[in-house]
């Protein structure tokens, strides 16, 4: 064999070598995140699953933690959650329909664009600040559910935003022009053509955004929902609790039969959230293919 | 012409209506997306007006060069505020970048399609698990079974636990950009690659990974953005000691948990000590969003568009 070739071959070894050992590589990274994520919900199970049960669902907090339970905060998350919906997907949706149907392209519309990718990246606990200072304080709505519900809906506006732009822009213009061309109004338009076929989409988007807004906790410790609340809200400007920050007053306890109560609060969290997930990618799923035309 | 004037005669209150309605929904969503407009300046106007009334008593000289934050007695250098934050952003930064970006060329360049859908909604799960919760995680395992036991003297709030917590919190944000990212790359260009011989790998490094660069490197610097104003995992597990220390196994506090130190307590509002939190919130808002416009900038200017 010639000098050349050798090397040649040499070198084309190595280089197979290095590409087999960074395919290696990427799929161990790739499995950090998922070996993490299972160390957590194992992790999290094993300590509270012992916990869970009629009673820890159904009691108030305690000062023992044997008795306590997240009925409060249980329905403190349920009231915040569905003010939350009621002001941010309404406003979330229409904002988008603006973007994509209405707006003209000028400084404007922009400025708007612009400003919501930065709002998306604004830390949850300054919106808490915001919170506090505008709903709780200048609007006297007291540290009231709907002030929480307020700051968590300007806080996840973003998502639903965006997530409704990009559903609606992938809805095919023919379907418009069709529309507009047996004498649709722009209204009819986006009313009866346009939004039924984004739905899944912004559906999508609605249901990640809102639980995102179910696991925050920092904003409404800032807007001072309390650690210990011993009753359910009666109506939106009562007082109250959410899960998150029951876990964390849990979590912050010394005592390990608290722990055990934040992991076993953890658990009730995870399994709502991992419910939404899975709606959410269902719904992805089956219609991701987009609209046939 | 004559049948649309006849339209019209027939139909006026409808038609009117029509165009009515039309504008006052036009109004109403314009409105909609004018909101974000007003939540900006909003958070703006109130960070300021308490920062304001704050630098009124500190000068902004000592605010961002003392090194010593001990409100209660005086003292108001943000800088022990700004290093823990720093450390644990760090800390995160450096697992959760390379991670990131190694997951994200597995999703574009390697995994078969069937693995992308298993591997796509488990990392989409991971992003929605709240931060609560990686808190508590950070605390009870990572600080307590693998933290202190690679490193016995460490304390039991430290930086290092938190720093992998958001290390984990932020994977998924930067392998879902930068392989989106990559995604956009054309086909024709990898052809283009391999046909010359190359590997997966030399492709990957030498054609897919500077193509999509622009994409990758915003997606760093929204992620270490998201890392610096992370809240409830560093309240957790990072400690409650503003400690300018760039050791890991140290407590340190963050400007975020420090926020939430303050409003948790009975700091009375209206006080020098409750205006700190207005101050450290505006420095915290500001960092971010000039990382945020960076990325922004990054993705705009210097996005490689194939058509």
């Amino acid at each position: 064999m010639r000098a050349p070739e050798a090397s040649f071959r040499r070198r084309l070894f190595a280089r197979k070598v290095t590409a087999m050992g960074f395919a290696v590589l990427c799929l161990l990274g790739t499995s950090v995140g998922i070996v993490a994520l299972a160390l957590l919900l194992i992790d999290v199970t094993q300590e509270g699953i012992g916990r869970v049960g009629w009673d820890f669902i159904n009691s108030f907090p305690s000062r023992r933690p044997e008795d306590a339970g997240i009925k409060a905060a249980l329905w403190g998350t349920i009231w915040m959650i569905s003010i939350t919906a009621a002001f941010a997907i309404p406003i979330g949706v229409g904002a988008a329909i603006y973007l994509e149907e209405y707006a003209p392209r000028n400084w404007m519309t922009r400025v708007i664009q612009t400003n919501i990718s930065n709002l998306a990246g604004v830390p949850s606990i300054v919106y808490g600040m915001l919170g506090l200072t505008l709903f709780v304080r200048a609007m006297e709505l007291d540290r009231s559910v709907l002030a929480g519900s307020l700051t968590l809906a300007l806080l996840v506006l973003p998502i639903v935003i965006v997530a409704s732009q990009e559903a609606l822009r992938a809805v095919p213009n023919s379907i418009r022009e069709a529309a507009y061309a047996v004498g649709a109004s722009r209204w009819q338009v986006v009313s009866r053509q346009v939004v039924p076929v984004a739905l899944p989409g912004i559906l999508t988007g609605i249901i990640l955004a809102l639980s995102r807004a179910i696991g925050e906790t920092a904003p409404l410790i800032m807007i001072g929902a309390l650690l210990f609340v011993p009753f359910t809200p009666s109506g939106p400007l009562d007082r109250f609790t959410v899960l998150p920050i029951q876990i964390f007053n849990w979590s912050s306890r010394p005592q390990p039969e608290f722990q055990e109560n934040a992991a076993a609060g953890i658990i009730v969290l995870m399994v709502v959230l991992l419910s939404m997930n899975a709606v959410a990618i269902f719904l992805r799923n089956r219609f991701q293919s987009g609209p046939q035309v | 012409m004559s049948s649309t004037s006849r339209i019209r005669r027939d139909r006026p209150l409808e038609a009117r209506l029509r165009r009515g309605r039309e504008t006052a929904v036009h109004g109403i969503l314009f409105l909609c997306a004018f909101i974000s407009v007003f939540t900006t300046v909003a958070i703006i106007a109130t960070l300021l007006q308490e920062t304001v009334g704050f630098f009124q008593e500190v000068s902004i000289i000592d605010f961002l060069t003392g090194t010593a934050w001990f409100p209660g007695a005086g003292q108001f250098g943000i800088l022990p505020l700004l290093s823990g934050t720093l450390l644990v952003a760090a800390g995160a930064a450096i697992i959760a970048l390379p991670v990131g970006l190694a997951t994200a060329i597995f999703l574009s360049e390697y995994a078969p399609a069937w693995l992308r859908g298993v591997v796509k909604p488990v990392l989409e799960i991971l992003a929605g698990i709240p931060t609560v919760v990686l808190g508590f995680f950070a605390l009870t395992f990572l600080s307590r079974e693998i933290v202190q036991t690679l490193f016995p003297d460490a304390k039991l709030f430290n930086a290092a636990s938190a720093s992998i917590a958001v290390g984990i919190m932020i994977i998924p944000m930067v392998s879902s950009l930068s392989a989106d990212a990559m995604s956009a790359v054309p086909r024709s260009l990898r052809e283009g690659a391999f046909a010359l011989g190359a590997t997966k790998f030399e492709v990957a490094r030498r054609v897919v990974v500077p193509a999509a660069l622009s994409g990758i490197v915003a997606s760093f610097i929204l992620a270490i953005s998201r890392a610096i104003g992370e809240t409830m995992i560093v309240t957790l597990a990072a400690g409650a000691t503003p400690n300018l220390t760039w050791d890991p196994l140290e407590s340190v506090q963050t400007m975020t948990a420090y926020i939430v130190q303050v409003s948790l307590g009975d700091t009375a509002q209206g006080s020098l000590e409750f205006k700190t939190i207005f101050a450290v919130g505006m420095s915290l808002f500001l960092l971010t969003l000039a990382m945020n416009v960076a990325s922004q900038f990054l993705l705009q200017r210097f996005r490689e568009v194939y058509e």
